[in-house]
């Protein structure tokens, strides 16, 4: 996939170039050698979205004092993988929209870009959106998509951090090799999920 | 032990360095059972597979891979999906998993009906990604056809299998209680697998409200402890990666080791089998056509007997291609029944609903199976008179995950930490229907398509009829009633209305039968035409039950495998 997403990257270079790039093969090959290293992802989304993904997980999902919270988990990077890979054209259209829209709500009540927001003003923030997602589920017209492309936000950040080696691993229990099943153990109130 | 070569051009050595005492045809849940049990009765046996080599352990390549490690976490990629949306269906189909499934596009089919056919083309076949339950059938099973006059008279009963299905299940090791149901006879256990407190809660307000309905701990073939040197299973519950603890059983974890150990075995792999050769001369089949799967050049191979396990659709899509003059119509195709009869189970009916308590009760550990709810209707005192046969019901309770309700904050530093914790339990109740055996429920090969190897498109032309759409409003109805009878909340009830085929049970189109004029194969799965041809996977299934088959495909096998070593020595075959 990485391999692919690089000749694809290649291929909008040489439009932009006008032709073939000297080195092409170098550039395929990852420019290094003689063993590429695990080349960044090149995903749908850009470098500031994937930034402006990590602050809303962050605020869905913040540090605290029991685990690490939903940047430490890479989630930004994480949602930009999914949306690439995984959503079809139109998850993907309704995602990259709902970006949009909540710059322009931000600027709209705010004045200021949701990154630019104070912790407490970005948690309000949210909270509003999270009104707008049950009313859109109330009210959409037939002809509308289901998803709400917040909703996909939150889903995308839930299912990233707890999946994520830090969610599993620190805000979850995680035993990679159990070694028995116990059906049935006394639960002591407070005590973490397994993973 | 010597056998016939068909073709008089070919050179001498060339005939003897293909030439076997046995040729397995097929190396997933029967074919391994048929290598290891010829193997170890001193038969040089050729084990043909038509996929690529898969390593025990070795090529396991996801088994130990942490879901954050997987560049998607397990989730299929658009791409993936779309190319595939047959085997996306699967609910095994995932991207830790994804290298042991055949890609919709590789092997193409016709359906003229939908049929979702899930299949598993390397060493081991199925057997790696399998859902390992193990239930036996009964006496009650074997006699079905015969009570309600659906399907031919099977030629054996359990008093026969029985024996086998010991065999089978000393070896493979299967977890187990002996429950003394005799709609689901004890087998040789190994410990039972814990229910949770939820699934023991169940049984018990199961068994005050319904007494004949009972909840058991499923029969599973996952090592409780470890046993011949393999598991035992560590309970982390990603079995179908391929398991590198030997934990639960499978071809190439166990009866393939077993065959090569005995030095009688020849594995070939990538060898798609075109079809049986028939000397027509000697009345017998004389061994097997097989085109190379990457060089697509056609070799023969010759012996005395001749195992058929290439799993259900393909065993029969050989026979059907095995032509000659004496069969026109397919290798003991001498009437209406090769390809017909396809039968499946009824996965369509499913429930769930919600616990109110046991909040103090948690497990430790990823259980390898589950609760099975045992056949009731049509059994002993039951009557239904809407339908036909019976069903039974996979059973589980698991904490979801938060304790967010309405009222909670749904973002920020007190939503995550409720999401950290155990949430409610949540149980799942999937029905598992007899399918009866119908003639229009059919596989007939495409007589203008072939795929590269030179194969036939198999067609598909089946599908549910009333009593299975019967049976599938009693499992919703049935099943509510008992999640009643347990005090769960908020039932929920579901027909997915699936095809046939995505049960991943697809059984039938050789059936054995008593008559040769309404069968293809007789107690012994020989065919009954052909004596020294024997199928022994799914295809010869007479009718389901309501078990998951594969144990009663293992002890079928073995049965006959044995059968036919003894035949050989009193020079019957």
């Amino acid at each position: 996939m990485a391999t692919m997403n690089r000749r694809e990257a290649l291929a909008a270079a040489s439009v932009l170039f006008g032709g073939a790039i000297v080195g092409s093969q170098a550039f395929l090959a990852g420019c290094v050698s003689p063993k590429p290293k695990k080349e960044p992802f090149v995903g749908l989304l850009a470098d500031s979205d994937v930034a402006l993904l990590d602050e809303i997980a962050e605020t869905i999902l913040p540090t605290t004092e029991s685990s690490p919270g939903a940047k430490a988990a890479k989630v930004g990077e994480f949602i930009n993988v999914i949306v690439t890979d995984c959503y079809s054209p139109e998850e993907q259209n309704i995602f990259r929209g709902g970006l949009h829209r909540l710059n322009a709500a931000t600027l709209e009540r705010h004045g200021k870009l949701f990154v630019e927001l104070a912790p407490e003003e970005r948690h309000t923030f949210l909270l509003t959106l999270e009104d707008d997602v049950r009313n859109y589920r109330e009210t959409r017209a037939p002809d509308e998509p289901e998803t709400h492309y917040y909703g996909m936000i939150k889903q995308l950040t839930v299912w990233g951090y707890f999946s994520s080696e830090v969610g599993s691993t620190q805000a979850l229990r995680y035993v990679a090799v159990p070694g028995r099943y116990d059906g049935c153990v006394p639960y002591i109130e407070g005590e973490k999920m397994w993973a | 032990m010597t056998a016939r070569p068909s073709s008089a051009n070919l050179n001498i050595t060339a005939t003897q360095s293909n030439t076997y005492d046995a040729i397995v045809i097929g190396s997933g849940m029967s074919g391994g059972w048929a290598a290891k049990e010829l193997c170890e009765k001193g038969l040089k046996t050729l084990v043909l597979e038509r996929g690529r080599n898969v390593e025990h352990i070795e090529d396991y390549p996801t088994a130990l891979t942490p879901d954050w490690n997987l560049p998607h976490r397990n989730r299929l990629t658009h791409e993936l999906a779309e190319a595939n949306p047959i085997v996306s269906k699967c609910y095994a189909f995932g991207e830790a998993t994804e290298h042991f499934f055949v890609k919709d596009n590789e092997h193409p089919y016709v359906q003229k009906k939908p049929f979702d056919w899930i299949r598993g083309y390397q060493v081991g076949g199925k057997s790696l990604m399998w859902a390992r339950m193990t239930q036996r059938w009964s006496q009650h099973d074997f006699e079905a056809n015969a009570k309600d006059g659906y399907g031919v008279d099977w030629p054996i009963r359990y008093d026969d299998l029985a024996p086998w299905y010991s065999h089978v299940e000393r070896f493979a090791g299967i977890a187990g209680n002996k429950d003394g149901l005799p709609q689901l006879p004890d087998g040789e256990f190994l410990p039972p697998f814990d229910m949770n407190c939820v699934e023991l809660d169940f049984k018990e307000k199961l068994r005050r409200a319904f007494p004949d309905r009972h909840l058991i701990s499923s029969r599973i073939a996952n090592l409780s402890v470890s046993h011949m040197s393999r598991g035992p299973c560590q309970s982390r519950n990603l079995c179908h990666r391929g398991c590198p603890y030997s934990g639960y059983f499978s071809s190439n974890s166990a009866t393939l080791p077993a065959a090569a150990a005995t030095g009688n075995m020849t594995l070939r792999p990538h060898a798609v089998v075109h079809s049986i050769i028939y000397d027509e001369e000697h009345e017998r089949a004389s061994g097997v056509r097989v085109v190379d799967a990457l060089t697509k050049e056609m070799t023969e191979y010759y012996a005395t007997i001749i195992f058929v396990n290439a799993s259900t659709i393909n065993s029969t899509l050989i026979l059907l291609n095995s032509t000659s003059t004496r069969f026109p119509n397919g290798l003991g195709n001498d009437h209406e029944v090769l390809g017909h009869y396809l039968l499946a189970h009824n996965y369509r009916g499913r429930l769930s609903a919600e616990v109110e308590g046991f909040e103090d009760m948690y497990y430790y550990g990823r259980s390898p199976g589950g609760a099975y709810l045992v056949r009731f209707r049509n059994f002993g005192k039951d009557r239904s008179r809407k339908f036909l046969r019976g069903y039974s019901y996979s059973f589980g309770a698991r904490r979801i995950q938060g304790i967010v309700t309405e009222d909670d904050e749904p973002i920020g530093a007190a939503f995550k930490e409720k999401m950290s914790v155990p949430g409610p339990w949540r149980v799942w109740l999937t029905g598992m229907g007899e399918c009866l055996p119908y003639y229009e429920n059919k596989m007939t090969l495409s007589k203008d398509q072939t795929d590269e190897w030179g194969m036939p498109l198999v067609e598909f032309d089946c599908e549910w009829k009333e009593n299975e759409d019967l049976m599938t409003q009693d499992i919703l109805d049935e099943g509510a009633a008992m999640l009643e009878a347990g005090d769960f909340k908020n039932i929920r009830q579901n027909d997915s209305h699936q095809a046939m085929g995505l049960d991943i049970h697809e059984m039938g189109t050789a059936r054995m039968g008593r008559d040769p004029k309404t069968s293809m194969l007789n107690g012994y799965n020989q065919i009954h035409s052909v004596k020294n041809v024997f199928v022994t996977d799914g295809s010869c299934m007479a009718s389901t039950a309501c078990q998951n088959p594969s144990i009663t495909y293992m002890a079928i096998t073995a049965r006959a495998a044995n059968f036919a070593v003894e035949e050989l020595k009193n020079r019957n075959l």
